[in-house]
């Protein structure tokens, strides 16, 4: 025979702790149902690390054809497929929005008395954490076919937190959209224009190589002074002392507009 | 009024395009059954929708367990539990996983979320699931399991629209089944439906909903009695009679509806006995044979018809 502890009757005005702990506890809870979906599914998860590393490797190898891979390519190369990566985290996190969205469980959400943005809290987080994985693990890849950073531990960290924070205003763009899209049908649409955007920028090439109307909105594009930037510290070709303020104020911006979006939208959301 | 578990006054919602509710008044007891009654796009699920605070109405006074579902949000969702049309759970985690989810947004704590959980998984017949994915689940099992996520903490109103929608019979008789229980619980039930046998069999009250507001109001036999009272149906042997029974019928000629694949005729009447031997005289006078001549109280969906749908109705009777 099974014996249940007894639950105690739930009384709406005895609820535990502040408005400011139960915000966190449905942060935390959110993020909790994030990685338990990882957890159910390893395989999307390795897919999507895998993803950016047969990328570069592809560039390294196929696309760099006759170049030497060890010499000046690879460290020119391993930087811009850091910043595409985390250009392209936009339409996992824009999918990801659209399938919960079209899913009945937001209105639970939505009808309970929870912090309203901890949903987004959860997805930002897991997407986060996804992409601070695929950081380390293209870092790594990146050494082993002779990519070296050159400006040291403190630089290089300096590196992946422009990155990151790159990849936290590509997050919010990415929940905006997913949100105005609404149907996962048309995160195809954004799927294929990400890839002109991403290399609508000195990634790969280089801005002087082409007409100077397209070399101007290279140069413009915000993933153009992340790569800068990065390339900077990290003492790689291509790198230009001067261009960190606009690789974090670029994204700060991004972020000043998306986020409150963002939220305002999830906030009215009526589906 | 004072023990209203919901109370609704001219609310207004325009929404996608359409006027979804238009000067919807309605007043549910507590601890009652209240069925919401209507064709598509009527404006139930709108209503249900703007009562659970998912939308929020133009215009109105709407509340729920006594606050206002605008300047109240948080203290309305403390009190509701909501079943929607479509399963509003985490298709990719399993139904434990589920519940404990949604124990801990409810700020119940770790411990009794997780106590909470095993003990709705048991009153569901869920506790074999186990790691098993919810959209691995029947649709009957998901239903279940849907109900469960909304009695996490025993709303004091619990709303319910279209719950055995796209469920075989066996399926809706475990949710009426579910229905039925809470009801002794004291929870305060609305639930919206187009089947007229569910609204019978489970509301006390039933309010008909058409073009976005209530056009009538009472317990199912109220409604009955309002719309034509008794009715007298026909069978005749021979369909191709049907039009000239209809002429001889001492009865009003609106009101009656034919149905010549079942070689039927139904009519209101007010003088039962008058009515049923004034037909059958009117009948062997002009030598239509009957095979069944019979009183009976009204359907439901006589009702609903007469109510909703007069272009239904002509449809019927042509």
């Amino acid at each position: 025979m099974t014996t249940y502890e007894t639950y105690e009757p739930y009384e709406p005005h005895k609820v535990a702790g502040g408005p400011g702990t139960r915000a966190l506890s449905d942060c935390w809870t959110m993020t909790r149902r994030e990685l338990a979906h990882w957890a159910r599914q390893p395989v999307r998860v390795l897919v999507g690390l895998v993803f950016p590393v047969m990328l570069l490797l592809m560039f390294a190898y196929l696309v760099g054809g006759g170049r030497e891979v060890s010499g000046n390519h690879v460290h020119h190369l391993v930087p811009g497929v850091l910043v595409l990566t985390m250009a392209f985290g936009l339409e996992g996190t824009m999918l990801a929005v659209t399938q919960d969205l079209d899913k009945g469980v937001i209105d639970r959400f939505r009808s309970m008395p929870m912090a309203n943005g901890a949903v987004l809290v959860g997805r930002s987080a897991a997407d986060m954490l996804q992409s601070a994985l695929g950081l380390a693990v293209l870092l790594a890849v990146g050494y082993a076919i002779g990519w070296r950073a050159h400006g040291g531990v403190a630089a290089l960290l300096g590196a992946v937190g422009l990155l990151l924070l790159f990849r936290f205003a590509m997050l919010w763009i990415g929940i905006q959209l997913g949100m105005v899209a609404g149907r996962p049908e048309l995160v195809q649409a954004v799927q294929i224009l990400v890839w002109p955007v991403g290399f609508l920028s000195n990634a790969f090439a280089a801005p002087e190589s082409m007409p100077d109307w397209l070399g101007t909105a290279v140069q413009w594009n915000p993933m153009s002074q992340t790569a800068t930037a990065i390339r900077d510290l990290l003492g790689n070709p291509g790198g230009e002392p001067g261009h960190l303020w606009a690789a974090v104020a670029w994204p700060l911006a991004l972020i000043a507009v998306f986020f409150p979006l963002a939220v305002r939208r999830f906030a009215r959301l009526s589906g | 009024m004072a023990d209203a578990a919901i109370s609704v006054e001219g609310a207004h919602k325009k929404y996608g395009g359409t006027q979804a509710l238009s000067g919807l008044d309605l007043q549910v007891t507590r601890g009652t059954v209240h069925g919401v009654l209507g064709p598509n796009g009527a404006g139930k699920t709108t209503l249900v929708r703007v009562l659970a605070t998912l939308l929020r109405p133009d215009g109105g006074r709407v509340e729920v367990a006594g606050h206002d579902v605008l300047t109240q949000a948080r203290e309305v969702r403390l009190r509701i539990g909501l079943l929607g049309q479509h399963a509003a759970l985490d298709e990719e985690l399993s139904g434990r996983q589920n519940l404990e989810m949604f124990g801990r947004l409810h700020h119940l704590g770790a411990r009794h979320a997780r106590v909470r959980a095993g003990e709705l998984l048991a009153r569901f017949g869920l506790e074999d699931t186990g790691r098993k994915a919810v959209r691995h689940y029947s649709g009957g099992m998901r239903r279940r399991l849907d109900l469960a996520a909304s009695l996490v903490t025993d709303p004091e109103v619990l709303f319910l629209d279209e719950p055995t929608t796209g469920l075989d019979p066996r399926g809706r008789t475990e949710v009426w089944t579910a229905v039925r229980s809470l009801v002794g619980g004291g929870t305060t039930v609305l639930l919206t439906t187009q089947y007229l046998e569910e609204a019978d069999q489970l509301a006390d009250r039933i309010s008909v909903v058409d073009r976005g507001r209530v056009v009538a109001d009472g317990t199912p036999d109220e409604l009955k009695a309002a719309t034509g009272g008794d009715r007298i149906d026909v069978v005749l042997r021979d369909a191709g009679q049907l039009g000239a029974a209809v002429a001889l019928l001492p009865v009003p000629a609106e009101g009656v509806l034919v149905d010549p694949d079942r070689r039927l005729l139904s009519a209101p009447v007010t003088d039962r006995m008058a009515a049923l031997s004034g037909v059958v005289r009117a009948l062997e006078a002009a030598g239509i044979e009957a095979e069944d001549v019979a009183l009976r109280r009204p359907t439901l969906d006589e009702v609903f018809l007469d109510l909703t749908g007069g272009d239904e109705r002509t449809t019927e009777a042509a």
